[in-house]
């Protein structure tokens, strides 16, 4: 075992340090139309340095990085105070489908203006009666010429109300649950699309409801088998909740934070909160380190999704003791920290995977 | 980069298993002497915690080692050549006030390592874990690298209490399998399933921490180990008895073994509020 970091990714990291000394500058809310724009344009000057997507392999505007590589681009990145990035939906959780499951045609045709933030993909997976209970869901994609037609309803929908394109899951067909389902991508500025935008807990409106009717999707836009949407969706999944949407360069640099707000607001009934913090964070980042090998997918990502979730809560709530209620700094993180337990799969549904799936206990 | 035990680490792991497992406890027969790399130490205590294996065992087979090694070609050469012989134990006053029963005992005082005599016996919340109280003798070595060996002894105490914690989350699942009320088994419901799962993310996220430490071997680092798998391991405990019930309460059932041994650990080698206040000050 050892902690090295090989000579390469010595270089790109300290090529990575200085590019964003030079560049990182404050934004607006990215759940505002002006705070979108500038985020829009952030994403179009870390592509025009091929630093958007790292990972990617260089023909759609990555680096072909190894993940050791891209963990440290991300330490890097939220160690400089970076933006966050606007077009997460698409690069953390529609790229890794494509790659995964979709055609040449695709991954050619949408993962290079994703990389350059000229698309910005928003989610499209709840429904009102389909939360937890995803495969539940009722808005249909019905044959039509040359595609299908969607209708129905989808909500909560990050980045919809600003985004350009969204993806998710739609019946195909009423036989079995999930069977039925078909990953779909659409415009959100076709014919039939309505988009109402759902201010959150910080007075923006960071998701949307989106209405459906008859909106025409063609063939090109299915990925996947037709029926084969929730094996698609699932096999990536674990994308969202583990490695990719969080990763521990986030958790390290706030609790960096902390434990400097702690030095200059030493309240000792909160120190054992703060060192725990800065422990957990390090515990996600060496997890993570550990992990490279075979990264977490499916069950192994639900156990990383509760750990982060977790620890980003009590870690702005620590901060938020230690300054009290006028948080400069700690706000947004601190609301932002309340939504991880609920999204991507609530935390109880988390536990359920674990405890089925690998301590494999029954349903 | 590399945090994954290597193939020789991983069989070495399943062969104590093996060994502990079938009952074995002679563990000279399995070359555990010859184990000093932090690293393969963790991979050794992981299991010996996985059995909940007793006595001077970070003593003998870590810490003394390590004070003695060093003060081999010196003073305490005449106790570097008698390491080996029996089982030995160390107090690291004021963190580690006493010692583990032994055959023979040292106290570190300083940078300065002591003979010394146990002279009364101490009772700990762990019944099976014997303690004596120490009384210093002659000085038979200076300049030992203390720090270095307490450092081990907290990192080797996580590693076990690792293994304990993993142990009764194994026992714990088969229980929870087995036993059935309302007409189902007892893992069905959600509430005792939702305690496993998070037993599960604390051991599964305490583990790299510890290895962690192993490479490093920074104060920092061995602190943030013990605390996390500290508190992993008594959760698993407490979540342990209660998914057992009344059975596990039992002197005869054995998680009680286990249970009591991971409370006594806990504090041992500097307590969890002592160890955050070094991560804290090495920030």
């Amino acid at each position: 075992m050892d902690l090295d970091l090989d000579a390469a990714t010595l270089e790109f990291q300290a090529e990575v340090r200085s590019w964003l000394a030079a560049h990182v500058r404050p934004l607006s809310s990215m759940d505002t139309a002006e705070g979108f724009e500038e985020h829009r344009s952030w994403e179009r000057l870390l592509a025009s340095e091929r630093l958007s997507v790292v990972s990617w392999p260089a023909s759609f505007g990555g680096r072909d990085a190894s993940l050791l590589q891209w963990l440290i681009f991300e330490e890097e990145y939220h160690a400089s105070g970076a933006p966050g990035r606007v077009s997460q939906n698409g690069i953390f959780l529609l790229a890794p489908t494509l790659f995964a499951h979709g055609t040449d045609e695709q991954r050619a045709r949408i993962l290079p203006p994703m990389a350059r933030g000229d698309e910005v993909w928003a989610q499209a997976w709840s429904e009102p009666e389909a939360g937890s209970d995803l495969a539940s869901l009722r808005s249909t994609a019905v044959r039509g010429e040359g595609g299908w037609l969607l209708r129905g309803q989808k909500t909560w929908s990050s980045r919809a109300a600003f985004a350009d394109r969204a993806f998710g899951l739609f019946r195909t067909s009423a036989e079995g649950r999930h069977r039925g389902l078909t990953y779909l991508m659409f415009d959100l500025r076709a014919d039939g699309v309505t988009v109402r935008p759902i201010n959150q807990l910080d007075g923006e409106p960071g998701f949307a409801e989106i209405f459906l009717d008859d909106v025409f999707v063609p063939d090109r836009d299915v990925i996947g088998a037709v029926g084969d949407g929730w094996r698609v969706a699932m096999s990536t999944a674990g994308n969202e909740r583990g490695l990719s949407l969080r990763s521990p360069g986030r958790f390290v640099a706030a609790a960096g934070r902390l434990v400097e707000l702690y030095r200059k607001n030493p309240d000792p009934a909160l120190r054992d909160r703060v060192v725990d913090a800065w422990i957990g964070a390090q515990a996600y980042r060496l997890h993570t380190f550990g992990s490279l090998a075979n990264p977490p997918a499916g069950p192994a990502a639900s156990v990383t999704k509760v750990f982060w979730s977790e620890l980003d809560v009590a870690l702005h709530e620590t901060a938020l003791d230690l300054l009290g209620e006028v948080a400069p700094g700690w706000r947004d993180g601190w609301l932002f920290s309340l939504a991880g337990p609920i999204y991507a799969g609530t935390n109880e549904i988390q536990r359920n995977v674990i405890a089925e799936r690998i301590l494999g206990l029954p349903r | 980069m590399m945090l994954t035990l290597s193939p020789e680490q991983a069989d070495f792991a399943g062969v104590l298993h093996g060994f502990l497992a079938a009952g074995k406890r002679d563990l000279d027969e399995v070359g555990i002497a010859e184990v000093t790399d932090p690293v393969d130490l963790v991979v050794v205590f992981e299991e010996l915690g996985h059995h909940a294996l007793g006595g001077p065992l970070i003593e003998t087979l870590a810490v003394v080692p390590a004070l003695v090694g060093a003060a081999g070609s010196g003073p305490g050469a005449s106790i570097g050549t008698a390491v080996g012989a029996g089982t030995w134990s160390v107090a690291f006053p004021p963190a580690v006030p006493h010692a583990v029963e032994a055959d023979h005992y040292l106290l570190v005082e300083g940078d300065s390592l002591r003979e010394a005599v146990a002279t009364a016996e101490l009772s700990s919340v762990d019944p099976a874990r014997r303690l004596v109280e120490l009384t210093a003798g002659a000085v038979v070595a200076t300049g030992i690298p203390a720090a270095q060996a307490f450092d081990l002894g907290v990192l080797t105490c996580s590693a076990q209490l690792l293994g304990l914690g993993r142990a009764m989350l194994e026992m714990t699942t088969a229980h929870a399998l087995a036993r059935t009320q309302f007409g189902k088994p007892i893992s069905s419901f959600q509430a005792v399933k939702h305690h496993l799962a998070d037993v599960l993310i604390g051991l599964e996220l305490a583990r790299p921490l510890v290895f962690g430490a192993a490479i490093t071997m920074t104060t920092r680092d061995v602190s943030a180990a013990k605390v996390a798998a500290s508190d992993a391991a008594w959760a698993a405990a407490r979540t342990a008895l209660q998914v057992h019930g009344a059975i596990g309460y039992t002197a005869e059932h054995e998680l009680g073994r286990f249970l009591l041994q991971t409370r006594a650990l806990r504090t041992a080698w500097g307590s969890p509020s002592m160890h955050r206040a070094r991560v804290l000050e090495a920030l």
